[in-house]
């Protein structure tokens, strides 16, 4: 009676370590597609990894219901697998190891942000992981050769040359004064290459070049030097605490700038913190609603924007947009490879030349999207005090016309 | 480096009152660390989380439609009562332990408190408006915005009453009487006890004001507190306990330093400025320290 006990215990321990590796050996069950993500749930990154996830989550539920993914004749439906990195390098990299070892995800999306992206791209390079990642813009990503990483968003050092470029037109093809004042991580530091190279080659010249630090809350020693040199343009890019201290202290300050372009004004929801103040105000973003690319899934950006905002209660970031896209790239490569082989996908991957109501995705060499430029919007605000973010350039999805030079303070 | 600062008056004259404004409100902050330190013997890493702790208080009114000024009355009040409550859960224990004990206690506490406030506020970078506008001098040439000044004004008020309060008030003189001796004020019938949570009590007050006006200045964040943690035991250091006149100058005087260590070596090297800063007079006061026991020797 006791050694039939045993055995029958040790038989259903074997029986229960087999089925829990079945399930988590399998990239594809059933009809469906395993993904899996680390996402910032908790820490400095949460409220954006929340936007990331929300995207996703958006997008896994739209085309599971519009039909899923047919490969071979046979309809599969999307999954994710979920972890919280707590926005932490360390562990993003190590929950990619277990997600693709233990768990047997054979397809992976980004994390939230450059640093976290550029911590698990070596793992998932390493297994020959297909990664299309929505959220890591750091232009260091796209030049270590890396084959399984795909970005649908454009590169970081584009952000805000386009900034540059609006101002030398303003001022009738002619050279202009830039001041600069840009954090110290990866992601600050290749838009400030990318102003850099805008400036070189329109013959320009910087006057003023900060680096601000990680626990910025004070630029007033930047923004004295503003007034004191008169740039016609200021450039900032320090998330969105950079871009809340700027438009509070310019504004206390009284600083005087022709033209003012910022990163993150989006996700620091600018003209909600500051109303009138951050009137003006260019910022550059990876999408806006108005933008009139379509798709089939999310039919176009107003229509994205009304739908999430139905479901999430919010209107939708540019980082909800982008990881939307991710998963419509996803299901168009597993579609045209036909087959879940990861060289395949990846393969298909790299072939991608598609529409979606995003933008544009098509992936260079390097795995960034090329296909994409990136938008500016400009705060404006009516009598009544109400302010909206509208497109000006470039200037074919534009809604408004550029308001320049930005009115004095003395003038408002 | 960039000596900018000097070669412009206005720019110099700019640099001094943004420092001193900034400084005084550093001083409020290191005062009530002063305070705890020297009546409990305890250094409080979590002090600037519970200035942060402060300002999501003013913020969270400002967000109901209240004016965050008010943020100054109720903040620490608020604070006062979840100061006493770490002292009942934490700090009561670690009291009369070593000192690597309380900080490795207090570290705790300020993980946690970052941690708890990340997951109840979010990750999000925020501020309060107060809509003061700016007082310009010099011909426009210096802009000093009238929060600054505002903050300033508070800070010295709250500093001044306190002073007057440790003075005049039964529980003051306990609390100063306790920094002096412990225990023979015990003999004497004070009830230490109490006098310790109230001094924690004071102290997180002290910090909630010091919170809502930075949430009326700068902005905040749930992982912004160290650096005012830094700050603020950097002045202590330089002033000594129980030395408020000292507190106050060197608060100034960091503020300052704070201010032309960011035109001079630039914006990325102010907070390490002050670290710098702050291991240069370890140094110096260690080696003072060492030749006075020689002297006694």
């Amino acid at each position: 009676m006791k050694i039939s006990r045993t055995i029958l215990s040790f038989i259903s321990a074997i029986v229960i370590l087999f089925s829990t590796s079945v399930t988590s050996f399998a990239k594809v069950v059933g009809d469906k597609i395993v993904l899996g993500a680390a996402i910032s749930l908790t820490g400095k990154y949460s409220s954006n990894g929340v936007h990331t996830q929300n995207g996703y989550n958006m997008a896994v539920d739209r085309i599971n219901n519009m039909g899923g993914v047919k490969v071979g004749g046979k309809t599969y439906k999307f999954e994710i697998i979920y972890y919280d990195d707590e926005s932490n390098p360390k562990r993003a990299a190590q929950l990619a190891e277990r997600l693709i070892s233990q768990d047997g995800v054979e397809f992976m999306l980004g994390p939230y942000s450059s640093g976290l992206t550029k911590a698990i791209a070596p793992v998932t390079e390493k297994y020959g992981v297909p990664m299309v990642e929505a959220n890591g813009a750091s232009r260091s990503l796209f030049t270590k050769g890396y084959k399984y990483l795909f970005a649908v968003l454009a590169p970081a050092n584009l952000y805000l040359d386009v900034a540059i470029d609006l101002a030398v037109e303003k001022n009738n093809g002619k050279p202009v004064t830039v001041a600069m004042a840009f954090e110290q991580d990866a992601f600050s530091q290749d838009v400030r290459l990318g102003v850099l190279d805008a400036i070189k080659r329109t013959g320009s010249k910087k006057v003023i070049d900060d680096k601000l630090p990680k626990e910025l809350n004070d630029m007033a020693a930047t923004l004295v030097k503003v007034k004191q040199m008169k740039p016609d343009v200021l450039v900032v890019s320090g998330h969105t605490k950079g871009a809340l201290t700027a438009i509070r202290q310019i504004a206390e300050m009284k600083v005087d700038v022709p033209m003012l372009a910022m990163t993150h004004c989006d996700a620091a929801k600018l003209s909600k913190q500051h109303g009138k103040n951050s009137q003006y105000a260019l910022c550059a973003s990876q999408w806006h609603k108005t933008l009139t690319y379509k798709d089939n899934f999310f039919k176009d950006g107003m229509k994205y924007a009304a739908d999430f905002e139905k479901e999430f209660g919010y209107d939708p970031p540019y980082q909800s947009a982008e990881s939307s896209a991710a998963l419509l790239v996803f299901k168009d490569a597993f579609e045209r490879a036909n087959s879940f082989d990861q060289k395949k996908v990846r393969d298909a991957l790299a072939a991608t030349n598609m529409q979606t109501f995003y933008g544009n995705i098509k992936f260079a060499e390097g795995g960034q999207n090329v296909d994409k430029p990136m938008v500016l919007f400009q705060v404006m605000c009516d009598g009544s005090g109400k302010c909206e973010n509208k497109v000006v350039a470039p200037t074919k999805w534009a809604s408004a016309k550029l308001i320049h030079p930005i009115p004095k303070w003395s003038e408002r | 480096m960039d000596f900018m600062v000097f070669q412009y008056p206005m720019i110099t004259v700019q640099a001094c009152l943004d420092g001193l404004l900034l400084g005084i409100l550093f001083a409020l902050i290191a005062y009530g660390m002063a305070l705890q330190w020297g009546v409990m013997n305890i250094i409080n890493i979590a002090q600037g989380d519970l200035v942060i702790l402060g300002g999501y208080i003013a913020y969270f009114m400002y967000l109901y439609g209240i004016h965050p000024a008010w943020g100054v009355i109720v903040s620490p009040i608020i604070m006062y009562f979840i100061g006493v409550g770490i002292y009942k859960l934490v700090i009561n224990k670690v009291v009369d332990r070593d000192l690597f004990i309380s900080i490795l206690a207090t570290f705790g506490i300020s993980i946690l408190f970052m941690q708890l406030m990340n997951f109840a506020f979010g990750a999000d970078v925020v501020l309060a408006n107060s809509g003061y506008g700016t007082t310009m001098l010099f011909d426009n040439n210096v802009t000093l915005p009238n929060s600054k000044i505002f903050s300033a004004v508070i800070s010295i008020v709250f500093a001044i009453g306190l002073v007057i309060y440790m003075k005049k008030s039964k529980l003051g003189r306990a609390i100063r009487a306790t920094a002096q001796n412990s225990r023979a004020a015990k003999i004497l019938g004070v009830d230490t006890e109490k006098v310790y949570a109230a001094t924690f009590g004071i102290n997180a007050a002290l910090c909630g004001v010091a919170g809502a006006l930075i949430s009326i200045t700068f902005t905040i964040h749930p992982y912004m507190g160290l650096p005012y943690t830094i700050r603020s035991f950097m002045i202590v250091i330089v002033a000594g306990l129980g030395n408020l006149p000292g507190v106050a100058m060197s608060g100034m005087g960091l503020g300052v330093f704070e201010e032309f260590a960011d035109y001079i070596l630039g914006t990325e090297f102010r907070i390490g400025a002050v670290f710098l800063l702050l291991v240069l007079i370890l140094v110096y006061r260690r080696f003072k320290l060492s030749r006075k026991r020689e002297y006694l020797k």
